[in-house]
Formats: structure tokens, C-alpha cells, sequence
């Protein structure tokens, strides 16, 4: 097993009396992709809030690469290579597709022909090529969303988090947006990705977790967590369950 | 969109402009055309200024005007008092500035939107107030520089304005040099991506209260420069008329006519608004008081309604961004 990327220890988060996360625990090795699924309202983005510092978690901890980055700011805790994107994307609308890409270049480049050539790469990489002088506030969703991880790469992050990357695409796009992982894989990026199109995200991951209702249900391989009794009764209900058992 | 033909770089623009700017005065011998071009040269700069913390960062601030008093203040003061050259009176107005700047904004970058903007209206007015009252600057009755031989180590000249404009002009050179620089650099694009969204700017590694402050240090250094300068030209300040509220809505109005977070946005402002508040003066006289900022009020309204990113977006081929920002839909 590779070494430990990220370790979630007992995370627990509230809002006011809302409990969105409960003593939710799980690790990242370096290399994989692991997919945190759940119903809607089971807590996913508030996980990734807390983890990438927008939250500061009620109680537990985060460890990236053996370094407490709990209370750590944003922006701190993505200079140390722990770099997300959002469920709702926050294009830079006035700013062109390049020039997005460029302002998260500026991270690791000391110069400006650093940053180009790291931005030129990560267009490449992304099939951006042919939009790269389009306004962010012109692209279509599928764009806006390629975009959003587009901006992320060029961070040069160690590990990458998808918050619902692939929702609202189409057949062909998510396809596209499946290879990339899996190419970002192959780079060597470690992937946290929510998502609810299984189909989409079953083939490609390593390892997947469950949340319902801010839990953590149950975490393992993709085709063992289909099958586990907790995670059908939490997608399905328990009268459906029930009924799935008679028959 | 279609594609944009970039005839000419914004470099070459802005070059051409300040070429222009620097023989129309020579061109046309005039007192009071020169007078015009000293008010244009300064409050094109203010504007410029401002347009980093707001233009850029998205920071609205309306209380520039604070700045610009304390740099005719801090210069002023030293010259009338002890003698000071208003050179080293305006740098060190221009680091007072960017010292209040930095303690008066860091609490506010906590606000967001139009909280920060009230934020920095309030702290305006409330430096005023402190100016008003303050026996030693001899509040609300203003201090009158004393008036010395013409010299360019007092800055004082009485013969001619050209002096006075040129000296404006380095200036004004000086501060497009820098807003250019930021827009280019690093920290332009942090500045914008901080405006478009704050939490997308985080999550890519950019610390925003330390960035809006560089660019709140930096606007309100070069604001301040500028009020040394103007006090020295007119030789008379008064808190209401170096802290006012109309002064620091000239400088956002000039620079949303013109468009908001480009570099040719204050210029062109500062090129309408300029000459139409000094000519009403000139032509009506005190009673002319308003009447440019009647006409200023109902341009700032066409302007809003039918080209919100300024008069720049008329000028699309000129530069991309006055185009891309027009408005257009996409393909």
C-alpha cells in the first residue's frame, strides 16, 4: 500500500443544531482515486469544506501528508498541494479561459513565461485549446466546469478534489471528464472526487466512501459498497429494500 | 465572439495618449486650457489610483478622499510649520497614507460588498471631522501656504502653470507605469480573481486580505501624492475641500464613465469630466456650481444603462477588453 495522503480523523461539523458531519473518518493513499458518494444532504461538500479549510470543523482533525492543516487557511492549505474545485463553479467570468488558468499558475511560477508555459500545458491537457481567448462568463456548463479543474491543475496539486465535476454533462462529456481522471491518475494526482453518477464514477475508482446524513455508512470496493445492505437501504429507503429482498 | 483585431497594442495606446496629453498643452498657450490640463493630468492619476483597489480588486472604496487630504495635509502642514520641502512633505504624506490605508482597511477587508463601501464612507467623513476640529492644522479655516519665491525645490511657480503640468504630468506617467505593471504582473490577476470571487481565489492558493492590502497601500500612496501636489498648486486647503465626499465621488464617477478596471477608463473620465466641471466654472462663473455635475450625473446614468463597463466599451477595436467586456453575447 502507497504511504498516506490525507487522513480524516473523527471530523464532526455542525450548524447550530444541525449536525452535518459526525465523527467521519477515512484515509487517502497517494496514487488513488477514491469517490465519496451519498444521497443528497448526506454532508459531502461540507466534508470538502472542512478538509480544504472553508469550514472549521467542530471537532477532529485533518492530516495532509503528515501535517495538521485543520485551522490552516485555504490558501495555505493549496500551497501545500491540496487543491479543490467547486460543486457550484466560481468561473472567473471576466477574465478569458487562459487567463483563468494562468492566475492559478502564478502559485508555483516565480515569473510570468513560468506561469504561461504552465498554463499552456494545463490547456493542452484539458482540450481548452481552442476556447483559451473565450470570456469565462461565455462558456457553456461542460466548459465552465473542465475550466474549474483546468484552474486547479495548474496549481500543480498533489491531490485534487472534485466536488460534482460531472453533473449537468452529457454522455460524451462525462466520458471526457472520466479519461481525464483517469489521466491525472496516471500523472500521479491523487483524486477525492464527489459525485452521484455512479456509472460514471464506478469504473474509475479505487475505493469508494459512503455518507448518508453526515456519517460515514460504509467504504470499500466500488462493486463491494453496491452491495452493501446500508448503502441500498440509504439510496433506496428501507421499504424498498424490504421489498427488493422479498422478490 | 468574434474575433477581436488587435490593431494596436495597449501599450502603444496609452503611449500615444501621453504623448498627446504632454504636447497639448504646448500646443495651445493658454492659461486657462492649462489650468484644465493640470486638473485632467491630476484626477485622470486619482482615478488610475483608485481604480487598482476598486477596478482591480473589487474593493469599493469612497473614501479616497481621506488620502488625498492627508497628502495635502502632511505636506502642507510641514512646509507652513517648519519649512519642509513639499517633496519630502509628500512622501511622507504619501507613507502616512498607506499607514492609515493599511490600519483603516485591514478590519474592513472583513466586510464584503456594499458593507465595505459604507465601511469606507464612514471613515472618510470621520477623518474630515478630525481635520475639522483639530486646533493645531487650524481646522474648518484651512491653511494658506506661504508664498515663496518660484522654485522647483519649494514647487512653487508663478509665472506660468507649464511647470506645474509638467511635474503633474511625470506623475500621472508614473502611476499609468504602475497600474500597468500590476495589470500585467502576478498580482493583477490575484487582484482580479479575488474580485470575480473571493473563495475560487482562495482555493488556488492566493491570500486575499494580504493582496487587497498591498493594492489599498499602493492606491493610497499614489492618491496621496497627488494631494500634496494639488495643495501646492493651489496653495489653500480646508478640510471640506481636500476630505469632501463630492471629492472622492469625482474620482469613482470619472472612473465608471470612463470603465471600471481598465487602464483607459480614468483617462477618458478624467478627459470628459475635467474639462466639462472647469469650463462651467470658467463660463457661469459660482453660479455655474452643478451644472457639470447635472451633465456628469446624466451621462454616469446613459452610461449605466446602455454601456455598464464605461465609455471604453464604445471603442471596441481598440483593445480586447474594452471589447470582450461590452456585453455581447458569446458566438
Amino acid at each position: 500500500m502507497n504511504k498516506v495522503m490525507l487522513k480524516v480523523d473523527g471530523i464532526t461539523m455542525r450548524f447550530g443544531n444541525l449536525i452535518a458531519n459526525e465523527d467521519v473518518e477515512f484515509q487517502v493513499h497517494e496514487g488513488e482515486i477514491v469517490s465519496l458518494i451519498g444521497p443528497n444532504g448526506a454532508g459531502k461538500t461540507t466534508l470538502f469544506n472542512c478538509i480544504t479549510g472553508f469550514y472549521k470543523p467542530y471537532a477532529g482533525r485533518v492530516i495532509f501528508r503528515g501535517k495538521d492543516i485543520t485551522f490552516l487557511p485555504p490558501h495555505q492549505i493549496c500551497r501545500l498541494g491540496l487543491t479543490r474545485t467547486f460543486q457550484i463553479v466560481k468561473t472567473l467570468k471576466e477574465m478569458t479561459v487562459k487567463e483563468n488558468i494562468l492566475t492559478g499558475a502564478f502559485l508555483h511560477a516565480r515569473k510570468r513565461k513560468e506561469a504561461e508555459a504552465i498554463a499552456e500545458e494545463i490547456i493542452e491537457l484539458t482540450h481548452l485549446t481552442g476556447k483559451k481567448d473565450q470570456l469565462g462568463a461565455n462558456l457553456t456548463i461542460a466548459d465552465k466546469k473542465r475550466l474549474e479543474i483546468a484552474r486547479a491543475l495548474a496549481t500543480k496539486p498533489l491531490m485534487l478534489m472534485l466536488d460534482e465535476t460531472m453533473a449537468g454533462l452529457n454522455q460524451t462529456e462525462i466520458k471526457e471528464a472520466m479519461e481525464l481522471c483517469v489521466k491525472l491518475k496516471k500523472a500521479g494526482v491523487t483524486l477525492v472526487i464527489v459525485e452521484h453518477i455512479m456509472e460514471a464514477i464506478m469504473p474509475i475508482s479505487d475505493r469508494v466512501i459512503v455518507l448518508n446524513s453526515g456519517k460515514k455508512i460504509a467504504e470499500g470496493a466500488p462493486e463491494d459498497v453496491v452491495k452493501d445492505e446500508q448503502v441500498i437501504k440509504a439510496y433506496l429507503g428501507e421499504r424498498y429494500y424490504a421489498k427488493s429482498k422479498k422478490c | 465572439m468574434v474575433e477581436t483585431k488587435k490593431i494596436f497594442s495597449q501599450k502603444q495606446v496609452l503611449s500615444w495618449m501621453c504623448i498627446l496629453i504632454a504636447v497639448l498643452p504646448l500646443a495651445i498657450p493658454n492659461m486657462n486650457f492649462h489650468h484644465v490640463m493640470i486638473m485632467f493630468v491630476i484626477f485622470a492619476a486619482l482615478g488610475q489610483s483608485w481604480n487598482i483597489i476598486t477596478g482591480f480588486a473589487g474593493q469599493t472604496s469612497f473614501g479616497h478622499a481621506a488620502f488625498f487630504g492627508i497628502g495635502a495635509y502632511t505636506s502642507s502642514v510641514l512646509f507652513w510649520k517648519y519649512m519642509v520641502s513639499p517633496w519630502v512633505g509628500m512622501l511622507l504624506g504619501a507613507l502616512i497614507a498607506m499607514g492609515v490605508a493599511v490600519i483603516v482597511s485591514y478590519p474592513c477587508f472583513q466586510l464584503k460588498g456594499h458593507y465595505f463601501a459604507i465601511a469606507t464612507l464612514a471613515i472618510g467623513e470621520i477623518i474630515q471631522q478630525i481635520f475639522v476640529s483639530w486646533e493645531y492644522v487650524e481646522g474648518a479655516t484651512g491653511i494658506s501656504l506661504p508664498i515663496l519665491p518660484e522654485g522647483f525645490l519649494q514647487l512653487q511657480f508663478h509665472q506660468s502653470k507649464l511647470p506645474y503640468f509638467y511635474i503633474a504630468y511625470v506623475l500621472f506617467v508614473l502611476v499609468i507605469v504602475v497600474a500597468y505593471g500590476i495589470e500585467h504582473s502576478k498580482m493583477g490577476y490575484y487582484l482580479k480573481a479575488i474580485r470575480e470571487s473571493q473563495e475560487a481565489g482562495e482555493a488556488i492558493g492566493i491570500n486575499p486580505t494580504r493582496y487587497k492590502l498591498f493594492a489599498m497601500m499602493i492606491s493610497s500612496f499614489m492618491t496621496a501624492i497627488f494631494g500634496s501636489l494639488y495643495a501646492q498648486y493651489i496653495l489653500y486647503i480646508d478640510p471640506f475641500m481636500v476630505f469632501s465626499l463630492p471629492l472622492s465621488m469625482k474620482i469613482v464617477l470619472l472612473t465608471v464613465l470612463g470603465g471600471l478596471g481598465t487602464l483607459y477608463g480614468p483617462i477618458i473620465g478624467a478627459a470628459i469630466l475635467i474639462p466639462l466641471s472647469e469650463y462651467t466654472r470658467i463660463l457661469f462663473g459660482g453660479t455655474g456650481k452643478g451644472i457639470d455635475l447635472i451633465i456628469f450625473g446624466l451621462l454616469v446614468v446613459l452610461v449605466a444603462c446602455y454601456q455598464p463597463k464605461g465609455m471604453i466599451g464604445l471603442f471596441g477595436g481598440w483593445a480586447r477588453k474594452g471589447q470582450r467586456t461590452g456585453g455581447e453575447k458569446g458566438e
